[in-house]
């Protein structure tokens, strides 16, 4: 079974190898390595985090301050979907507060949280780059624009029965 | 044989069909600047024909292309490492063009990037893209791969001796990764901290080489400088500036959206024809003319040309030239609270007036906002504005683009402030935090 607490699969090792090639030193495929567990486990463990820092030759706290730079890489577990809400100004100005408020209480977590269930976790987001179709937010990595309370509710339906 | 396009820019971009294909491109017009460009063209000259087509740099900054790439070691691509790196790392609040052209045509870009890599013979392309533009970043790899497969892109392009190939750079999200030597940071690996100058990323730039870091939109427009000519070019724009601009607006208006203009058409004209006018039932106060990090104009300086320097006279910036409408019922100080804890959180935290500074900004106008400010707040954040703002005490220009909607605000909405202050609560709710 694969879980966060196992050693990086053998493939995925090879492809931080190739990733570090492409670069003219191994530590530019830093987030690109990290990204690539991320996409895999949901999230960096520490486990892998110390494994990915070896085959960069780098220290795992160098890296390490390099996951917790970056807005999209997950240090801690989050559900099986994530809500990106953006929380930039155009959307903000179009109601983005009262849509997260509503989503809150929906699904009973605040920013930041997971649901009870695992299914959802939700998180701010600076702007999309969506602004003519404010508010707008990203669903695993697809985007959602001129959300509504309805359409929310929908999408809410539809993750929580999606594995 | 078919007149140039007036929107070069995005005479190929349709939505609906997707991006074009190679061959589809090339039926549009594409790939003839680079069979021209390694045909027939010195590398100097690129440089010279940008440089007379009053190109300036379509990030934010303006600075022109071609003095940027004349800064370059002019040694030849095979004896020495440079990069050309395009700046797809779009979030500035309020901006939404470099999507556009990224989802729209890719090829554009691969082409602009070949041409400007040519101009300052650079073997190495990166594209820095932001991580969260997932459908940009498919499209992209799909547009290399085909590029490179039909000889557009890798060793001897069209059997001239010039080889170059692109990489794409996935990024994780910053928004100081936007800044040219933070952005340099990020690709080595590191903290995405932005670097002393000199040196200039132009003579030092990624690992220590010669790097040009220009934005996606300033790049798109290569192809049609090189194949139409610089003056053809430079006659498109109204007044000083050359070409055209990618203008947008959000916020309450009838038609959200983006549209390529001539550069320097009046601010009136991209509103109330393009976008719509106000929506029903709201009335136009203020606006950042440039996304978050432009002053705000009042309502009234809705006749400025969208070009660098009258925006610059009126009180702001071009900037992005992404402009983001505040209304007659949203509250002002919430909107700069709203910006304010954007740049906050968006402090990379290198040097201590940005780091400290912008949190404490943050917290005075949740102050404000929520009823308990006082009359001294005022002084602390003209203070702030004063030492945090242009020409700035601190690394980068991430504090003063900071500051430039708050300095302006404290002006333009004094009168709110007050209110807030004196009520002890936001008498504008609708727009304001719950």
């Amino acid at each position: 079974m694969l879980t966060v607490e196992n050693p990086l699969p053998v493939p995925m090792r090879r492809e931080i190898l190739a990733l570090a090639a492409q670069e003219l030193h191994p530590r530019g495929a830093g987030v690109a390595a990290l990204r690539l567990v991320q996409a895999r486990f949901g999230w960096v463990s520490t486990t892998h985090l110390r494994e990915v820092a070896v085959l960069l030759g780098m220290s795992a706290d160098d890296l390490d301050g390099v996951a917790t730079y970056f807005n999209l890489l997950f240090r801690r577990p989050v559900g099986r979907h994530v809500i990106m809400l953006c929380d930039s100004v155009s959307c903000w100005i179009m109601g983005r507060e009262p849509l997260c408020a509503h989503l809150c209480r929906k699904l009973n977590i605040r920013p930041g949280e997971t649901t009870a269930d695992n299914a959802i976790t939700l998180l701010p987001t600076v702007c999309i780059g969506h602004c003519d179709h404010a508010p707008a937010m990203l669903v695993d990595n697809t985007l959602h624009g001129d959300v509504d309370t309805t359409t929310l509710d929908h999408l809410i339906d539809t993750l929580r029965d999606t594995p | 044989m078919t007149p140039p396009s007036e929107r070069p820019l995005t005479a190929m971009i349709d939505p609906a069909a997707g991006p074009p294909d190679c061959t589809a491109y090339e039926h549009n017009g594409g790939w003839q600047a680079t069979r021209k460009a390694l045909s027939s063209l010195a590398p100097a000259e690129i440089i010279d024909m940008v440089t007379r087509s009053k190109l300036r740099g379509r990030g934010g900054a303006g600075f022109g292309t071609g003095q940027k790439w004349s800064f370059v070691p002019k040694e030849p691509a095979t004896d020495r490492r440079k990069y050309l790196i395009a700046n797809a790392d779009e979030m500035e609040p309020g901006t939404f063009k470099d999507r556009w052209l990224l989802e729209g045509n890719p090829l554009q870009l691969i082409e602009g990037m070949i041409l400007a890599a040519y101009g300052v013979q650079a073997r190495h392309g990166i594209v820095f893209l932001r991580g969260e533009y997932d459908l940009a970043r498919t499209r992209l790899h799909r547009a290399i791969g085909e590029a490179r497969q039909q000889g557009w892109l890798g060793e001897n392009i069209l059997g001239s001796g010039f080889s170059f190939d692109i990489h794409v750079h996935s990024s994780a999200g910053r928004y100081i990764c936007g800044e040219e030597t933070a952005l340099l940071t990020a690709l080595e690996g590191r903290r995405a901290t932005p670097r002393s100058k000199p040196p200039f990323p132009q003579t030092g730039g990624l690992w220590g080489a010669p790097s040009v870091v220009n934005n996606v939109e300033t790049l798109c427009n290569l192809p049609h400088i090189i194949a139409n000519g610089p003056e053809w070019f430079a006659g498109l724009g109204l007044g000083e500036d050359g070409g055209t601009k990618i203008y947008g607006v959000s916020g309450r208006v009838a038609k959200p959206g983006a549209w390529e203009l001539p550069i320097g058409t009046p601010l009136r004209q991209i509103i109330e024809e393009h976008a719509g006018g106000m929506r029903a039932g709201y009335r136009l106060r203020a606006l950042l003319p440039g996304g978050a990090s432009t002053a705000f104009l009042d309502a009234d300086a809705i006749d400025v040309a969208m070009d660098y320097g009258s925006v610059e006279k009126a009180g702001s910036r071009l900037g992005t030239g992404m402009a983001i409408i505040l209304d007659d019922r949203t509250c002002p100080i919430g909107m700069i609270r709203n910006l304010e804890h954007f740049f906050a959180q968006e402090s990379c935290g290198w040097c201590t007036p940005c780091r400290d500074g912008l949190p404490w900004v943050e917290r005075l106008l949740d102050a404000i906002e929520d009823g308990t400010g006082q009359e001294e707040d005022m002084d602390q954040l003209g203070r702030h504005a004063r030492m945090l703002g242009a020409p700035g005490r601190t690394f980068c220009a991430h504090a003063p683009g900071a500051m430039a909607p708050l300095a302006s605000g404290l002006k333009l909405f004094a009168a709110d402030f007050a209110a807030h202050i004196q009520q002890g609560r936001c008498p504008q709710r609708e727009g304001a935090r719950p």
